[in-house]
């Protein structure tokens, strides 16, 4: 498992107060890969990914990107290591200072890895790729809609080419016919530019669409993982209760009956 | 238990001296940033702008309005010992030494304070922050860092302005209200004053400014919870900078008073 796995957490722990997020969680992604964790709200899925970013630090445990530990790493070497990612905010986080092509550019100017002039070219690109046409660049965040912030926060996850792009949530807030169509353009993206991806959702219909793999999380570990084919025939009750929508189950939810 | 004062003291304590720590944390990881490359110029000289500029009205009307209730007031004071000529230079030691700085700084403080909590809060709960990080951008270098300067450099300005403006504003009422003349007023005010009178101000409102961003940025940095979090942070900022710019000033001017009226 270890060897070729782009990602590889192994017994992360972290808790906030006495709410305990991670309970030792393994997980690795393979490179190339596209694995979906999927799991209820409060399982820790965010957790994982901001603690994988950096922007959380867990208390134990290891986290291994290309096979360095990023665990407690200075912030050069972060630096260098954050180059790799992308990622797709549920909300789309797009800076609403800037227009549009230049959120799309904005790791592509910071790094100076191009001028302003190419960066603007490169963010048009960009924009065509994921359905949007040139004019859009000059409007900014706040007269999109929520599908098209979407779209336009995948271009920026993909402008700068990282070789890992993380989800999350990206169908969520969407109409099933434009979360199908997000999820069209993740898997041809991703598949296009050859990265590794980790997306982290409740939405089934997008985990089948996306995932090459598929893990559930609950309470802070990962209780099932296997490929997207088999995840009707898991023989797992919680994962089944999970994909069937169920309140009846294993899984019982923090919620005072009446 | 049902009523323990010494947990509830404790706690208390506790809680005070974690808040402390943290804002420590915070105020080093800040300055650390604001010294080392990169550096955004543009960003710098929009918040110059934003935090300079845009405070000129606020600040040159409370300069004016303070400035002539104070020429009033020390008019009435002296006259109860035959002292009414003093007005223009207690009008110019008071507001360059003390009111100048201070009213114009707490005018900024709820302009600004609250501006940049509110934006920097919003970009944290829609996780704006966080995209910065993705995308090889220190939050700290690219938001605070230019704020932090911006806002070191503009109040001194502000304050510079502040106090012409409020010395005007007690020689109008002195000269048409109290019956001063104009070039005895003047006068006076040019003999008594001192460098270092203007000088301690501007020191003042260099602290006063570093006070005014550092409050506003760290109640945004730590805001979460959406719009009613965002709602605190900017009140807790405004409220916080407030405190700390009179708490400041006490601090500043026992100090400089102990060192005589020059400058540093």
């Amino acid at each position: 498992m270890t060897e070729n796995a782009k990602i590889h957490i192994k017994n992360a722990h972290k808790s906030f107060g006495k709410n305990h997020v991670l309970n030792g969680l393994d997980l690795s992604v393979k490179d190339g890969k596209s694995l979906v964790v999927i799991g209820g709200s409060g399982t820790g899925k965010s957790v994982m990914l901001k603690c994988i970013l950096g922007l959380l630090t867990p208390e134990r445990g290891s986290i291994l990107v290309d096979g360095e530990e990023t665990v407690g790493m200075g912030e050069q070497g972060r630096d260098t290591i954050m180059r790799k990612f992308g990622m797709l905010f549920q909300g789309g986080a797009l800076f609403d200072s800037l227009s549009v092509w230049e959120n799309v550019a904005f790791g592509l100017t910071q790094t100076k890895r191009a001028t302003r002039k190419d960066a603007h070219d490169i963010a048009i690109d960009n924009l065509r790729k994921v359905g949007l046409a040139p004019e859009v660049g000059k409007l900014y965040p706040s007269e999109l809609s929520g599908g098209m912030q979407k779209r336009v926060g995948l271009a920026r996850a993909i402008a700068t080419q990282p070789e890992i792009i993380f989800f999350d949530e990206p169908t969520t807030g969407l109409d099933p016919i434009m979360a199908d169509i997000i999820n069209e353009l993740i898997v041809e993206r991703v598949k296009d530019l050859g990265a590794t991806a980790l997306s982290i959702t409740h939405d089934m219909a997008s985990a089948r669409k996306i995932a090459d793999d598929i893990a559930m999380i609950h309470k802070g570990q990962i209780i099932w993982r296997g490929p997207a084919g088999e995840i009707d025939h898991t023989g797992n009750p919680m994962v089944d209760q999970f994909i069937n929508g169920r309140a009846e189950g294993p899984i019982q939810m923090e919620v005072l009956k009446a | 238990m049902a009523f323990n004062p010494l947990a509830i003291i404790g706690r208390s304590t506790m809680a005070a001296l974690r808040q402390v720590g943290h804002l420590a944390r915070f105020t080093w990881t800040a300055l650390r940033h604001t010294f080392t490359p990169p550096f955004y110029p543009r960003l710098l000289l929009e918040q110059f702008m934003r935090i300079g500029f845009y405070s000129l009205p606020v600040v040159g009307m409370t300069a004016v309005f303070t400035g002539a209730a104070l020429a009033l007031q020390i008019y009435i004071g002296g006259a109860r010992f035959n002292a009414e000529q003093i007005v223009p230079n207690i009008v110019v030691l008071g507001i360059t030494r003390e009111l100048g700085p201070v009213i114009a700084s707490l005018m900024v403080a709820g302009r600004v304070a609250a501006a940049i909590a509110a934006e920097i809060g919003t970009m944290r709960v829609t996780e704006q922050i966080d995209a910065l990080s993705t995308l090889s951008t220190n939050p700290f270098k690219y938001l605070v860092a230019p704020r932090l300067i911006a806002a070191v450099i503009a109040l001194p300005l502000l304050v510079l302005i502040a106090d012409t403006i409020g010395v005007m504003g007690g020689y109008l009422v002195s000269t048409y209200g109290l019956g001063f003349n104009s070039a005895v007023y003047l006068q006076n005010t040019a003999e008594f004053l001192e460098l270092g009178d203007v000088t301690s101000g501007l020191y003042k409102a260099a602290v006063f400014g570093f006070i005014i961003s550092l409050m506003g940025c760290y109640q945004g940095f730590n805001s979460k919870g959406g719009a009613e979090g965002v709602g605190r942070a900017t009140t807790n900022a405004v409220v916080a900078a407030s405190i700390l710019i009179l708490a400041a000033n006490y601090l500043m001017t026992s100090l400089l008073f102990s060192g005589g009226a020059t400058p540093l």
